[in-house]
């Protein structure tokens, strides 16, 4: 068992929380989230920008920093917009969103830059099963 | 008298055989691959093919005086060779709406693929695509959620989902079984998944499963932050028990159940389909049987058929063949019935299998799945296959890592966002994949693992049921 590597997520571990796609990689570089910016552009889709109190993540409403850039092509505006964003909210998961009017839904999303969880936000109890 | 009655046997293609005529809107469609018995014209075949699967018997009864039979007449108006078979033919046939019950995908194929299946005069039969006209579509009640709604329920958007078929798939125990799906879900899978025969046998009764199913996800969904699901299989020897378990799968908080639409009965799993919508609840549509109507090249339903039929009834996702596992699956034919699950308008195009046209109004799409024989290795090739919406189940290749099912669940994670991070950035996945991993094994020893595990797997068999391409 020597050579077996144990998974080392934990309830009690901050950094075993996930928050969709793209978590399982290492934080995404500047030049990484640039190309991400430029796919959300060349699909079409509006850029939008939200962010949470990490131990917040879980809920469906995030907080919408401004509006969605609707008609933004520029890249480097939306950089600097997820940059402001950030600088008003230290601390904060911040997650880049491309919203696809077509399909009435987000096209993509991902957490462009991570925040910090705070101890205060590991479960402490689960619900009880019940048998 | 308008017209005189005289008893006898009449060539079909008198009455059926129609060349002249124009498919209308409103029509429902299909082509049959037909193989006439030795010595029968093709119009003849064609035209009986369109009596016996409409208003037609082997003789004239005075009866036939008693309606329009002009109008309620299942119509042969074309016929094309089949690329490389000489034997075989298509035959295009049309039907009026009055043939029909609205919303009723059981009286449409009682029809078109009844008795007819049987008859003489041809010696073997397959229908290889249906055009369902607006008017049919709209009758029927369609995908409880469709693929939007899932994301937002799921809070998952920008890539496929991931899931996993718990093995071995009988013989577990409740608790064994529980484990093996929270391993599962907290290395990073969205979704575990009931095997098709897993039922309430003896070695694990339903309500055991349930519960410990439950209590798995409860604690990944807290030990990770994200929404996840296992499908509870509802499918059940009576209509009664089906409700019965889908019931209990809401009471304990499931977000997904699924059934079997082939061996279920599509009349309780259209039931079923309308319970999800009103209880919330997704569904997953495992497809077990399927091979036994549409595997062979010249007789039976093809699968696009099948696809199309399932969307009708509901369902948000339905199994749809890997292309690159070990099931089963011709690359260009799968490519098209997964548009036709998803799309809202698909066009005719013969290099993909695709007969008709196909308007779906505004009915949502079902998630196809991608699930068999699946690795990581696979993960480039399924990511630019099936794109962002599909679900991507890796039984063996999550359970089979030798570091468990939780590190097997980051493998596949980590490698499918890879891919799709690649693919965002213009990088052609299916040349380039190799690197891809490589370059994502170095952050995850899960990966790396795996990929060292698997490297030499493959399935090289060629598909039986391919799409008809000239051989000459």
């Amino acid at each position: 068992m020597s050579d077996v590597m144990d998974y080392g997520s934990r309830l009690s571990k901050i950094e075993s929380r996930k928050y969709g796609t793209f978590s399982y990689l290492p934080e995404m570089t500047e030049e990484e989230i640039r190309k991400q910016v430029q796919y959300i552009v060349d699909k079409g889709w509006q850029p939008a920008i939200e962010h949470t109190e990490p131990e917040n993540a879980r809920l469906h409403y995030w907080y919408m920093w401004k509006l969605p850039m609707f008609g933004e092509t520029d890249v480097d505006k939306i950089m600097a917009e997820l940059e402001e964003c950030k600088k008003a909210n230290p601390g904060h998961h911040i997650r880049l969103l491309g919203l696809d009017n077509i399909k009435q839904v987000a096209g993509t999303a991902m957490v462009v830059y991570r925040g910090d969880v705070p101890e205060t936000a590991l479960c402490k109890e689960l619900p009880r099963p019940r048998f | 008298m308008a017209k005189g009655y005289e008893a006898g046997v009449k060539e079909y293609r008198e009455t059926y055989w129609m060349p002249d005529y124009t498919p209308q809107d409103s029509d429902i469609l299909a082509c049959f691959k037909v193989v006439p018995q030795p010595g029968v014209p093709r119009e003849e075949a064609a035209a009986a093919v369109a009596a016996e699967s409409s208003t037609g018997t082997w003789t004239t009864v005075w009866t036939d005086l008693l309606t329009d039979l002009d109008y309620y007449k299942g119509r042969a108006y074309a016929i094309e060779d089949v690329p490389g078979d000489d034997e075989a033919f298509y035959a295009f046939i049309a039907y009026p709406m009055g043939l029909f019950e609205e919303g009723s995908v059981v009286n449409v194929f009682t029809s078109i693929v009844g008795n007819v299946f049987g008859f003489k005069a041809v010696r073997s039969l397959r229908l290889e695509d249906v055009r369902f006209p607006l008017w049919f579509v709209a009758s029927c009640f369609g995908p409880p959620h469709g693929i939007q709604v899932e994301r937002d329920k799921l809070d998952k958007y920008g890539r496929p989902l991931l899931g996993c078929t718990i093995k071995p798939k009988l013989g577990l125990s409740a608790k064994n079984y529980g484990r093996a799906i929270y391993e599962a879900l907290r290395g990073g899978l969205d979704f575990t998944k009931d095997d098709e025969n897993v039922n309430s046998q003896p070695f694990m009764r339903w309500r055991d499963r349930f519960l410990f199913a439950q209590e798995a996800i409860t604690k990944a969904e807290a030990e990770t932050g994200e929404r996840k699901g296992h499908y509870l299989n509802v499918t059940a020897p009576t209509v009664e028990e089906m409700y019965k378990r889908a019931e209990f799968a809401k009471e304990i908080g499931s977000r997904i159940i699924m059934s079997d639409y082939l061996t279920l009965g599509w009349a309780a799993h259209n039931s079923l389909s309308k319970w999800c919508r009103d209880n919330g609840m997704l569904l997953h549509v495992h497809r077990a049987m399927h091979a036994v109507i549409d595997r062979h090249p010249r007789h039976g339903i093809n699968f696009r058929v099948l696809a199309k039929l399932l969307r009708l009834l509901g369902g948000d996702h339905l199994h749809s063949g890997t292309v690159v596992g070990k099931l089963e699956g011709d690359r260009a034919a799968t490519l098209g019935w997964i548009d036709l699950m998803r799309d809202r308008y698909v066009k005719e195009d013969r290099a993909r299998g695709i007969f008709f046209d196909q308007d779906w109004g505004q009915m949502p799409g079902v998630l196809p799945v991608a699930s068999g024989g699946i690795h990581v290795w696979h993960m480039p090739a399924l990511v630019s296959i099936f794109g962002d919406d599909s679900v991507l189940q890796f039984g063996g290749g999550t359970l089979g890592h030798p570091w468990g099912n939780a590190a097997g669940a980051a493998a596949n994670r980590v490698s499918l966002e890879a891919c799709v991070q690649a693919r965002n950035e213009g990088r052609e996945l299916e040349k380039e994949g190799k690197d891809i991993l490589l370059k994502a094994a170095k952050h995850s020893p899960e990966l790396k693992i795996a990929m060292e595990t698997w490297k030499e797997i493959k399935f090289e068999f060629d598909t039986v049921d391919k799409l008809d391409v000239a051989h000459r």
